[in-house]
């Protein structure tokens, strides 16, 4: 390896072969190592606190734009580990240019995303660049919050016979943000689902929940394998339980995706106790962005560090993480 | 009856079908492998009966050589177009994907049209990487009338189409080939091939009838599930019966006589041409290329393209998998030295490569 490509951003296996051989070789702080959606900081009260750049094009697309999605984002981030957000800092890189009222209306963004959160954006910083140094506008979120939920959302914790859950349809992010680039010629009314999942997922505080993730770039897929990645169980998914939409379904027949990889920005997979799963999804049934709430797969002894799909066919297939970047700059 | 359960009672129709012992199908199509293998076909079949894959992804049978010159041409600073799946693709000492890296003007498009129009945004010369069978070529036949006509003056085709027909008459010795290390499939007990849908939809089902004399049946099949398990239902009955023929079983999509518009359209742009098959050596008459009126569109006489012939890639069986000689296992890099996320043959850089497929789906 001797330049970054646009693969290595793409979240997948090759973004997991640039950490391993070349950050890690660097920082080995071993909460970093963890390499969780947040670090869980040290000390009684155990808080955490995560950190997110956001570089998707088109800056506006539908159902959201980069605003939204950079608090939506850590938020997210933070509310997988069950941490209730707190405070977020907020920095901007802006190409000399850019439009204030462009900028005005990621602001606005910004203020409502924080204001369904919870969350405060306590600190800020803005650089400007040259026209052509930059790609209009770019943002990074750091976030900490303070950790909620009775048992501790920790993968080791995850155990064979437990539910998988999903709050509700996948692929709309990806394909929104796709089809909002019109270099495809394709008119999917496909809407984002970004939104910040913290007010649906404070409802199963109380519940057996040893892990969630919002799974973002690289899709279910990348999420499962990841959970599973040397682990002493697997998962398996069901594919008729799946909730994936016709349009995205059409979109990623068309351009050869398996919705398996595209990317959300407003759902968490649940790993849930089997004891607590149907109370689990009652709770999220409740909660507006949870409405679809189901029941998709559970893990399992049989296929240790493997994520498996039972097909409609009645035959099954092995699911794996995709490999360099579907779609570059998606969040 | 819901489409999940129609499936089900053919998957099961399918499992209990009695069949010969050492019985093979050949699914010619990329897309085809991937879908078998997505929907974990080929573990429904009945006991003694395997799925080999034929020599239809675009760009497993691309030569080395094409990446080659493409990269050549990115370094003499015109912007290459090219679909999405070739940027991958290792030559002999470059991948599209590096060149970019290196700042090289390289970009993914969806649509040939999606070139020509670069080509005209940006005033830069342009080549697009023609690539792909007759599913494709119609549509980059149709922008280079187009280009004509627009009399774009810095936009041009760097061609590898190919032909599916004479890639199966090689495989089954209809046509003879140069490359002595050709052979068709090994054995008997080739039932016969799951024809690909969308390359059946222009050049329709009597393009297939050469395989009938050869005691082998075909199938022209939609990507479904459903399509394909009733495909391979009516392959296996064939081979059963000893009763061969060509049969359109895709036909909310697929005419019996094809498209003859879109063939028309590929005649006025292309010829056919004798050319190199990566994994199945030289086949005559299998290759598009410009006709002399469009040589003005042609990247090879309009730039300088040096390349050196490479050594081949040691121990790759890519060649061998894309005849259905042997399953991508048998491969001594299959799943070590070569991965997806590190391809070192052309069957795992393309999704639709038959050994990607095997690692992706298992």
């Amino acid at each position: 390896m001797d330049k970054v490509l646009l693969a290595h951003g793409g979240g997948g296996s090759k973004s997991a072969e640039l950490v391993e051989r070349v950050f890690q070789r660097f920082l080995r702080d071993p909460l970093l190592l963890e390499m969780g959606d947040a670090a869980r900081l040290p000390g009684r009260s155990g808080g955490a606190f995560t950190t997110d750049s956001f570089v998707v094009r088109p800056a506006f697309f539908p159902g959201g734009d980069i605003g939204r999605l950079a608090v939506c984002g850590t938020v997210n981030d933070l509310a997988v580990m069950g941490a209730e957000p707190l405070y977020l800092s907020i920095g901007f890189i802006i190409e000399e240019g850019f439009p204030v009222r462009d900028l005005e209306r990621v602001l606005a963004s910004i203020a409502i995303a924080c204001r369904q959160s919870g969350a405060r954006i306590v600190c800020a910083d803005t650089k400007v660049v040259e026209r052509g140094k930059a790609d209009g506008i770019y943002i990074n979120t750091s976030g900490i919050g303070r950790p909620v939920f009775k048992k501790p959302v920790h993968a080791s914790r995850v155990k064979p016979g437990d539910a998988v859950l999903i709050n509700g349809p996948l692929g709309l992010h990806g394909i929104a943000v796709l089809t909002a680039r019109n270099e495809f010629g394709l008119k999917a009314s496909v809407k984002s689902d970004v939104a910040p999942l913290w007010g649906l997922i404070r409802k199963c505080r109380a519940l057996d929940v040893p892990f969630m993730r919002d799974p973002t770039r690289g899709g279910l897929a990348q999420t499962l394998n990841e959970l599973v990645r040397k682990r002493r169980f697997g998962a398996r998914i069901v594919e008729a339980e799946l909730p994936i939409p016709k349009k995205v379904a059409a979109v990623c027949d068309l351009l050869g995706f398996d919705p398996l990889h595209v990317a959300n920005e407003g759902k968490v997979v649940m790993v849930v106790a089997e004891k607590d799963a149907e109370k689990a999804l009652r709770l999220l049934r409740r909660h507006p962005l949870g409405k679809g709430a189901r029941r998709i797969g559970a893990i399992t002894a049989v296929h240790p560090g493997r994520v498996v799909m039972a097909t409609r066919a009645g035959s099954e297939r092995i699911v794996m993480p995709p490999v360099g970047e579907i779609l570059p700059r998606i969040c | 009856m819901s489409k999940d359960a129609e499936l089900n009672r053919l998957a099961g129709r399918l499992r209990s079908l009695p069949a010969r012992p050492g019985t093979r199908i050949m699914e010619v199509c990329g897309t085809h492998t991937v879908a078998i293998r997505r929907f974990g076909i080929q573990k429904l079949l009945p006991e003694g009966v395997r799925l080999v894959s034929g020599p239809g992804c675009p760009v497993c049978v691309t030569p080395e050589r094409f990446i080659d010159e493409a990269v050549s041409l990115a370094r003499q600073g015109v912007a290459v177009a090219s679909f999405g799946d070739m940027l991958r693709v290792p030559g002999s000492f470059s991948s599209l994907e590096r060149e970019r890296a290196d700042g090289r003007d390289v970009r993914a498009v969806y649509s040939p049209l999606d070139a020509l129009a670069q080509a005209e945004g940006t005033g830069k010369e342009t080549v697009f990487l023609a690539v792909g069978f007759e599913t494709t070529a119609p549509a980059i036949a149709a922008v280079a009338l187009k280009a004509v006509e627009k009399k774009a003056a810095n936009f041009s085709l760097l061609t590898a189409l190919r032909l599916v027909p004479p890639a199966l008459k090689a495989l089954i010795g209809e046509i003879p080939q140069g490359d002595a290390a050709a052979q068709p499939p090994a054995g008997s007990g080739l039932a016969g091939f799951l024809l690909p849908g969308h390359v059946s939809a222009i050049i329709g089902k009597h393009a297939y009838d050469f395989l009938l004399g050869h005691g082998l049946g075909g199938v022209i099949s939609g990507f479904e599930a459903v399509d394909i398990v009733s495909s391979l239902l009516l392959l296996l009955a064939m081979h059963e019966k000893g009763i061969y023929e060509i049969v359109n079983n895709y036909t909310r999509v697929v005419r019996d006589q094809g498209n003859e518009k879109s063939r028309g359209v590929m005649a006025e742009a292309f010829a056919v041409a004798d050319a190199e098959w990566r994994g199945l050596g030289a086949i005559p008459a299998s290759a598009l290329e410009l006709r002399p009126a469009f040589a003005g569109l042609d990247a090879r006489r309009r730039f300088a393209i040096k390349v050196e012939s490479a050594p081949p890639r040691l121990g790759c069986r890519c060649g061998e998998v894309l005849r259905g000689l042997v399953d991508p296992p048998a491969c001594p890099l299959f799943s070590k030295a070569c991965r997806p996320d590190h391809p070192l043959g052309p069957c795992m850089v393309s999704a639709e490569g038959s050994c990607s497929a095997w690692v992706t789906y298992g």
